[in-house]
């Protein structure tokens, strides 16, 4: 019995999501203190396993039994350190983004049953991901947690913007998911399971370009769902949904679940099975991902904008670090960004709620007056991202450039301009945002954010700064045997210092102390297409999308139409009854016709007979 | 006991033909009861023996659920009756009645056809099904109904006619007229002495009947223009006769059905990659929410026919392919009943299905957005709702066979060429792999076209079709609760067949 408590992980959620939506969909009080009272004991549970309390191995539950074992789907769960900190990510992160969501939805009360309920979905399928032990389980988190934001993303369904970005995250998604799921069963054949456990091992001796198709079509199910160029579009369109999804499911967790996932393959396939060709495409979708993302990021006037496309930076180096087969670097970075970017993104979320819902960082200004705590808070968590020495991102961001350094230098030089474009951009946004004068009337009338917003800043704010050194980042980042290595004072350190001050000076000098009411870098071609998205979003609607697909499917269309159904199916219906009619001539009634036909018949015959045919 | 299955609703679809008793009542009350005894049967432990009804035009018409796949079809004909005479709302009241007649008919030859133990039976209860459904579309169809009841009648006349063919060879080779003793007839070693001709025959003739590609263009206008209930019960339950006397005939000839339907199955494959994409662009391209989901009914055959092909590839001991045509048989009856039914209430309340007008109708109606967009997704193939139980599980029966280095042709007949040079090219993937691989893009086409109709009709702005929309009636909401309980039911708990 004590050995399957990790299940109420999944169901505890599950329940507070069914109840919310059939029982409780005109109580929003209830709805949300169940579901909130879901994700608190689903973190009180994560806390007692990470404390020490170990019941043994869950039991599996065998959802389609066959007679060939390898082949009957099975749902077990995992609890090892990988599985286990990942979960206390998720509900921490989790509990926090539902009590602030008491505050930032005070407005919305009367969808608030089905926000909660998505939210407590949400929760089921990370949960589903993170404890899955085969791929199978893995794959049905995984569409949840595609599905659960793609109601999220929705939430606001009336506004077309938000209905449609809901549409673009889900299908692009999908597509990811072609692949993912290729590469599934790929590796129920090469490994001859989808158990994680039974993966160790079997890779030697298979043709390493089968490997290769394997990892690589695993990997498409990442770059989708984590958001990499060439599937990134989908993430900063979801910014529609409300502020703390994005926080919770779009910056910390959902996105991170294809980092997630490689390193959990990696452990379970060993190093073998990432042969060097998939290593080398892993590596560098991530690091180009960094690159474009930062760079548009410099250019983005909406202040939930710049931290998506840095997410999406991020997940790049996250990525790259992957590639670069560091596995336990790119958790950590996964486990401190978690921390410091769902910070910036409900600062954000409290900045956008006290300014009447403005988005736009020109429209902001003199916050820092107005709201001191809230934006001390968010300084904290840019400190951590622009990886200042001494915050938790700076540890890991040292990590992962370390190993790249030491595998390959052209993704250390990659991640180190990288760098420098986040602090430029995250800068910028804080000078403009936050210094200077109110622009508009709702920066005026900001005010301090709430207790139930403030509470979940503070304490993000103190993981932001302590969570990367040694003391705790040992027993919480999710990685057996995780150690922080003090960092070495070499070329990586004064890089990323180097970075720092450049990204920092760059942006004094070009945005002063948010004098400026307008972006001085605007107006010439680089920043209009950095404005644009580089032009790729637009490249999928109007040529993807709009021209290859739509001619395609226009063109089969009308075969279909015009000839199968037309000249095929109508085309011999309509010989048939010709046919007919021509034979229906030949039976008239006219008594004069038959006649004839049968002198005819007759002279036939006795010609026939008289020759001897 | 089986036989009153079959014979509640012909009697109660009599009544209110002779005794002219309320249409919608009556076929309510034979639906109520032939749910209750179809739920006792399934649940059964025994196959209910031979029900034997002496004789039906000399051949003992036996009964019994001892085929693998009839109790998931019993389940499924007596759910999908139950919602769609539940949601049964006709024109006027002589329309309620032949409504509520052509439904019951309907679902007792189906029932009938997936009971039967007489091949010939088993045939003509399916044709005795088929009857109602074009007198339907002629009489109460959308659109040009002439039309599409006499193609979907000529269509449908000629694939049988096949079939019939395929069946008499196949008996009389076999010397056996019944599934059973067919099993042991097989079982004794007797084998058909034209077993190519009989495979490629049931495969025209029972695929024609599933709109299989490229004789698949009478099935999206019939549906698109039939009323709910017939379109909810032909589409749900009577197309998936086709696939449950493929399975049927291939399961009882085992490890030797590769003789009869081998040397098809990469045509099959071909094909089914038509059902899959080709018919999936059509759907993408459709501008009406009925012409959409009909053709969408067509491409997801596909993946049924991808799980036969894999099936026969497996030589018979492919348990799992089996098992999950029987889930996705379900769960795609289930999903389409649903889809239609909403269909036939949006159209009630908006009175267009051109989803170009139609916008907003969440804000108006939150339970049909609810309901509908859980039906759409549960098509789309999203986990815990039924369809994905039955495509995964077919995803993963079609590489249960393959190991790496091996490509397994299972044939050398039709197309096993370049079949096996496309394989080489990439990586050694047998044709039943190569074909899912391709067929796994059906899913982002699915999520395309389902998102798309669901993002027209029920976000975004109410639009003016929309505004006048009305409240639901409690029947109209229970029988969609009805179907969508069981897709989730079956989604948790995925019901096994073996």
């Amino acid at each position: 019995m004590m050995q399957n408590l990790p299940w109420l992980f999944l169901l505890l959620p599950l329940l507070a999501a069914a109840l919310d939506w059939v029982l409780f969909s005109k109580c929003s009080k209830t709805a949300a203190t169940l579901s909130i009272l879901s994700a608190a004991a689903t973190l009180a549970l994560c806390v007692a396993y990470l404390a020490g309390l170990n019941t043994g191995a869950p039991d599996v539950y065998t959802w389609m039994p066959v007679a060939e074992e390898r082949l009957s789907l099975h749902l077990g769960l995992l609890t090892d350190p990988l599985a286990m900190r990942m979960m206390l990510v998720v509900t921490g992160i989790g509990l926090l983004v539902h009590i602030f969501s008491l505050g930032y939805m005070k407005g919305d009360t009367s969808n608030l049953s089905r926000y909660f309920a998505g939210l407590s979905i949400f929760m089921f399928s990370m949960s589903c991901i993170v404890l899955a032990d085969n791929l199978a389980m893995t794959f049905i988190g995984w569409e949840m947690v595609g599905f659960s934001s793609y109601l999220l993303i929705g939430h606001w369904y009336h506004k077309a913007s938000a209905a449609d970005a809901a549409k673009k995250a889900f299908i692009t998604n999908r597509v990811g998911d072609f692949g993912f799921l290729i590469g599934i069963l790929l590796t129920l054949g090469v490994f001859g399971s989808m158990n994680f456990a039974d993966m160790a091992g079997k890779a030697a001796g298979i043709p390493a370009a089968l490997l290769t198709a394997t990892v690589l079509c695993l990997f498409c199910g990442a770059v989708g769902k984590s958001a990499q160029f060439p599937l990134h579009v989908w993430l900063p369109d979801a910014m529609e949904g409300p502020t703390p999804v994005s926080a919770l499911i779009h910056a910390a967790t959902m996105v991170a679940a294809g980092v997630y996932m490689l390193v959990r393959l990696q452990i379970a396939m060993g190093h073998a099975a990432f042969t060097d060709t998939a290593c080398a495409v892993i590596a560098s979708v991530g690091a180009i991902t960094a690159a474009l993302a930062a760079l548009i990021a410099t250019q983005q006037d909406d202040i939930k904008r710049v931290l998506a496309y840095s997410t999406l930076s991020q997940l790049g180096y996250m990525v790259m670090a992957v590639g670069l087969l560091a596995g336990e670097a790119a958790m950590f970075h996964l486990y401190t960004h978690a921390w410091f970017k769902a910070l910036l993104f409900l600062g954000a979320g409290a900045v956008i709620v006290c300014c009447h819902h403005e988005q736009n960082i020109w429209k902001m200004g003199g916050l820092a007056k107005r709201m001191p705590l809230t934006v001390l808070c968010f300084l904290m968590g840019t400190c951590a991202l622009i990886a200042i020495p001494g915050f938790s991102g700076f540890f890991s961001k040292e990590a992962i450039l370390d190993a790249a350094l030491e595998h390959c230098p052209v993704f250390f030089w990659v991640g180190a301009g990288v760098a420098a474009l986040t602090t430029f951009y995250m800068t910028r946004l804080c000078l403009v945002a936050f210094c200077g004068s109110a622009r508009a009337h709702g920066a005026e009338q900001a005010h301090e954010a709430g207790a139930s917003m403030l509470l979940p800043l503070l304490i993000l704010a103190v993981m932001a700064i302590i969570s990367g050194y040694g003391f705790i980042a040992d027993a919480l980042v999710p990685y057996a045997g995780f150690e922080a290595h003090g960092f070495a004072v070499g070329l990586p350190f004064y890089v990323s210092l180097g970075s720092l001050g450049l990204g920092l000076v760059a942006a004094l000098l070009v945005y002063g102390c948010g004098k400026r009411s307008s972006d001085p870098l605007a107006g010439n071609a680089l920043s209009a297409a950095l404005r644009e998205r580089l032009y790729i979003d637009e490249f999928y609607d109007k040529v993807l999308i709009g021209g290859v697909q739509a001619i395609i499917a226009h063109i089969i269309e009308f075969i279909d139409a015009a000839i199968i159904r037309g000249l095929c199916v109508q085309g011999s219906a309509w010989l048939t009854s010709r046919f007919g009619l021509l034979l229906s001539k030949l039976q008239g009634g006219s008594l004069r016709a038959y006649t004839f036909l049968s002198g005819l018949g007759l002279l036939v015959l006795i010609i026939l007979l008289a020759f001897n045919f | 006991m089986l036989i009153w299955l079959i014979l509640i609703p012909v009697i109660a679809a009599a009544c209110i033909g002779l005794l002219r008793t309320p249409g919608r009542a009556t076929a309510l009350l034979s639906a109520g009861l032939t749910l209750v005894l179809g739920l006792c049967a399934v649940l059964s432990p025994t196959d209910c023996g031979h029900d034997c009804l002496s004789s039906f035009c000399g051949m003992p018409l036996q009964l019994s659920l001892a085929l693998p796949l009839s109790r998931i079809m019993l389940l499924l004909t007596v759910l999908v009756t139950f919602a769609a005479v539940l949601g049964l709302k006709a024109p006027d009241k002589d329309a309620a009645r032949s409504w509520a007649i052509s439904a019951l008919l309907l679902s007792a030859g189906a029932t009938g056809a997936f009971l039967s133990d007489n091949i010939i039976a088993f045939y003509g209860f399916h044709e005795l099904a088929l009857i109602p459904t074009f007198v339907m579309i002629g009489c109460y169809g959308r659109g040009n109904r002439r039309t599409i009841a006499w193609t979907a009648t000529l269509y449908l006349g000629l694939a049988s006619m096949v079939l019939l063919a395929g069946l008499l060879i196949l008996c009389s080779e076999m010397h056996a007229w019944s599934f059973s003793t067919l099993a042991a007839a097989v079982q004794a070693g007797i084998e058909p002495g034209s077993p190519a001709l009989i495979g490629g025959l049931l495969l025209l003739g029972f695929g024609t009947l599933v709109s299989l590609f490229p004789f698949h263009t009478w099935a999206a206008p019939a549906y698109a223009s039939a009323p709910t209930p017939i379109a909810m019960l032909h589409a749900g339950v009577l197309k998936k006769f086709g696939l449950y006397g493929l399975f049927t005939i291939a399961g009882i000839f085992g490890d030797k059905c590769g003789a009869l339907f081998g040397c098809w199955n990469n045509l099959l494959l071909l094909l089914l990659l038509g059902n899959v994409l080709w018919v999936g662009y059509v759907t993408v391209c459709q501008t009406r929410l009925d012409d959409m989901l009909g053709n969408s009914s067509v491409m997801h055959m596909g993946y049924l026919f991808l799980a036969f092909a894999a099936f026969i590839a497996g030589q018979g001991h492919n348990e799992l392919a089996l098992q999950g045509a029987a889930l996705l048989m379900l769960a795609h009856g289930l999903s389409i009943a649903l889809l239609f039914l909403l269909t036939g209430q949006i159209e009630a309340q908006t009175r267009t299905l051109e989803l170009d007008s139609m916008g907003g109708l969440a804000q108006k109606l939150p339970y049909l957005g609810f309901m509908f967009g859980l039906a759409g997704l549960a098509s789309v193939g999203l986990p815990l709702l039924a369809n994905f139980a039955g495509e995964f599980t077919i995803f993963v029966s079609a590489f249960a066979d393959w190991v790496p280095g091996s490509c397994l042709t299972t044939c050398d007949c039709i197309l096993s060429r370049p079949f096996s040079a496309l394989s080489q090219m990439l990586g050694g993937l047998g044709p039943v792999q190569l074909t899912l691989v391709f067929a796994l893009w059906g899913l982002v086409i699915s999520a395309i076209y389902m998102l798309r109709a669901f993002r027209h009709i029920f976000e975004a702005d109410v639009a003016h079709a929309s505004a006048r929309a009305d409240k639901l009636s409690l029947a109209d909401m229970v029988a969609a609760a009805f179907l969508a309980l069981f897709i989730v039911l079956f989604g948790i708990l995925p019901p096994t067949c073996l």
